[in-house]
């Protein structure tokens, strides 16, 4: 904004101008928003909206059912398949398994290392 | 802090965990707290373990060494569980730890996850039996007709043994995840709260708890605000606050009514609308809400500031630290690495002068409310060296970067401190990094 263009501009345009400067200049927030919605066009205007929350309150990972929790459990693990134990043959056919009967995951055993 | 003459400065002392940057995911902290001494440091994993340090009774009145924590009980505290109903996975993760004042010779302390909070009580073992007349030393019974006198059994000392057990489990009280506890200064109740409601708890108790605040609107679609962290003042045993994903504080008095959904007192910053962005309401969710030792003040952490409020005056802080301003131009990268959500905790020291808070890479700020003083500090073990006088860091926003300066784009936005811990009498301090624990304390000349 030099005194050369001043005289060149209306006193509107300058002050028009001026306020853009001012306004990068006050809010990068906004110049932030601006940026995002660039990237994401169809993103939602209530940003702390039902739908924020809605996913904060559901964290956790759902799984279809306990069958399908336990088997990602056990891919993590990666223990031996099921087949494994001898003794263990008898839990289909006659025999009626209970919980004890089958394979659990197992809690975490291992030491913190902070008290190593 | 850190200067010339008369200033604090703080040195490193000790540093607990492994050295190696795989990090396995249940080594990431996720709680530290001091006991009410500050003898006991304990901390949370997202492995629902915990670990507590005890401070050296040797050292202790030796100044240079008063700092020295060594392991004094480790425990599985919660393990992963599965909610059939739901089909959804609970985290064993410990959200928080919160100690018990000590009544007797035991230290009990309350740990939670998402869903159940625990009672556990930590007894220490330095004596045992020996010499009883109808079993042998190693526990085979005698055969009664070889008893020819009696004696009686001595106690005689042994190894010290910590033992952990569990005393009480508080079990299916919240529905949404849990994200605070509270005990209350009349030592008999406590409160949790999770995204939606907050229940009080008798400590003998387990399978009744009341129900004290509930925002659940009827139609969840209406959904605009979740609890975010609750604590019972220090001394008024009727009173407690709890902070909301838009930046309030409700501060409740239990003798109003049972349900104390009408607040007492609201603290609300008013807002500059002309400001408003799309960011605002994100960066302006309390993470974490901290009475004075004093019960005088509260303190506030939000994405981007701490604020200390006057209890008394609701209409805005009466002091606001900047953390890391220099964010407020990053916050679009922020916002798609999911580091705008980061729950950053917040501390006072014991005579509420000063207030600590963390940061990205490994920072962490402390302000001097006094002395309107305030230092950016670094945990990392290039600075671990012992009694290494902790260097003032400083991050250039924009500009030419001067020597010694780190820039906003080389910060590492995986190395968050969101867990501090200010022990309650002294200038000791435990800072959580991903998942190592660090403790300083003030430089003794």
């Amino acid at each position: 904004m030099s005194g050369h263009n001043q005289e060149t501009q209306t006193a509107e345009e300058t002050s028009m101008e001026e306020k853009d400067v001012q306004d990068k200049m006050i809010s990068p927030e906004k110049s932030e928003e601006a940026k995002l919605k660039s990237r994401y066009p169809n993103l939602g205007n209530k940003p702390g909206g039902s739908d924020l929350l809605r996913k904060r309150l559901q964290k956790g990972q759902k799984y279809f059912d306990s069958g399908d929790y336990n088997m990602a459990k056990a891919k993590i693990k990666n223990k031996q398949l099921p087949t494994a134990a001898p003794e263990k043959t008898e839990i289909t056919g006659d025999h009626i398994p209970t919980p004890q009967d089958l394979a659990q995951r197992k809690p975490s055993l291992v030491a913190s290392k902070l008290a190593g | 802090m850190a200067g010339p003459g008369g200033d604090m400065q703080w040195c490193f002392s000790q540093v607990k965990g492994a050295i190696d940057d795989d990090v396995a995911e249940a080594d990431i902290i996720s709680t530290v707290e001091f006991n009410h001494t500050g003898e006991l440091l304990a901390t949370g994993d997202k492995g629902g373990r915990v670990v507590i340090f005890q401070q050296e009774i040797e050292n202790k009145n030796l100044p240079q060494f008063r700092s020295e924590y060594n392991v004094y009980s480790t425990f599985q505290s919660h393990e992963p569980e599965f909610d059939y109903l739901k089909s959804l996975e609970i985290e064993e993760k410990i959200n928080k730890i919160r100690w018990l004042p000590q009544k007797n010779a035991a230290q009990f302390l309350l740990s939670t996850n998402d869903k159940t909070i625990k009672l556990w009580k930590i007894s220490e073992r330095d004596k045992r039996p020996e010499g009883y007349n109808l079993k042998e030393e190693d526990g085979r019974y005698k055969d009664p007709n070889s008893i020819t006198s009696l004696r009686v059994p001595v106690l005689i000392p042994m190894d010290l043994m910590v033992e952990a057990s569990p005393r009480r489990v508080f079990a299916n009280a919240h529905t949404y995840h849990i994200n605070s506890i509270s005990v209350n200064s009349d030592e008999e109740t406590y409160l949790s709260a999770d995204d939606l409601r907050i229940n009080l708890w008798n400590l003998e108790i387990t399978d009744r708890s009341f129900n004290i605040v509930d925002i659940k609107p009827a139609n969840m679609e209406e959904l605009t605000e979740v609890i975010t962290a609750a604590e019972f003042h220090p001394h008024q045993c009727n009173t407690f606050v709890y902070s909301s994903s838009k930046g309030t504080i409700r501060l409740c008095d239990m003798r109003a009514s049972a349900l104390c959904d009408k607040q007492s007192k609201l603290f609300e910053e008013p807002e500059d609308p002309s400001n408003r962005s799309f960011f605002s309401e994100i960066i302006s969710s309390i993470s974490d809400v901290k009475f004075s030792h004093n019960g005088r003040y509260m303190m506030t952490r939000d994405y981007l500031s701490v604020k200390i409020w006057d209890l008394n005056m609701e209409s805005r802080p009466v002091e606001t630290y900047q953390v890391h301003e220099y964010l407020r131009s990053k916050l679009c990268s922020l916002y798609e690495n999911d580091c705008i959500f980061d729950k950053f905790e917040c501390c006072w020291n014991g005579n509420d002068s000063v207030v600590m808070t963390g940061s990205y890479n490994n920072f962490f700020r402390m302000f001097d409310r006094g002395q309107r003083r305030d230092v950016t500090l670094e945990a990392s073990r290039e600075n671990s060296k012992p009694m290494q006088v902790l260097k003032p860091r400083k991050v250039c926003a924009g500009g030419k970067r001067k020597k010694d300066e780190i820039s906003v784009d080389s910060l590492d936005f995986n190395k968050k401190i969101l867990h501090t811990a200010w022990h309650p009498q002294d200038n000791i301090i435990a800072v959580a990094t991903t998942n190592n624990l660090y403790i300083f304390q003030d430089k003794v000349n």
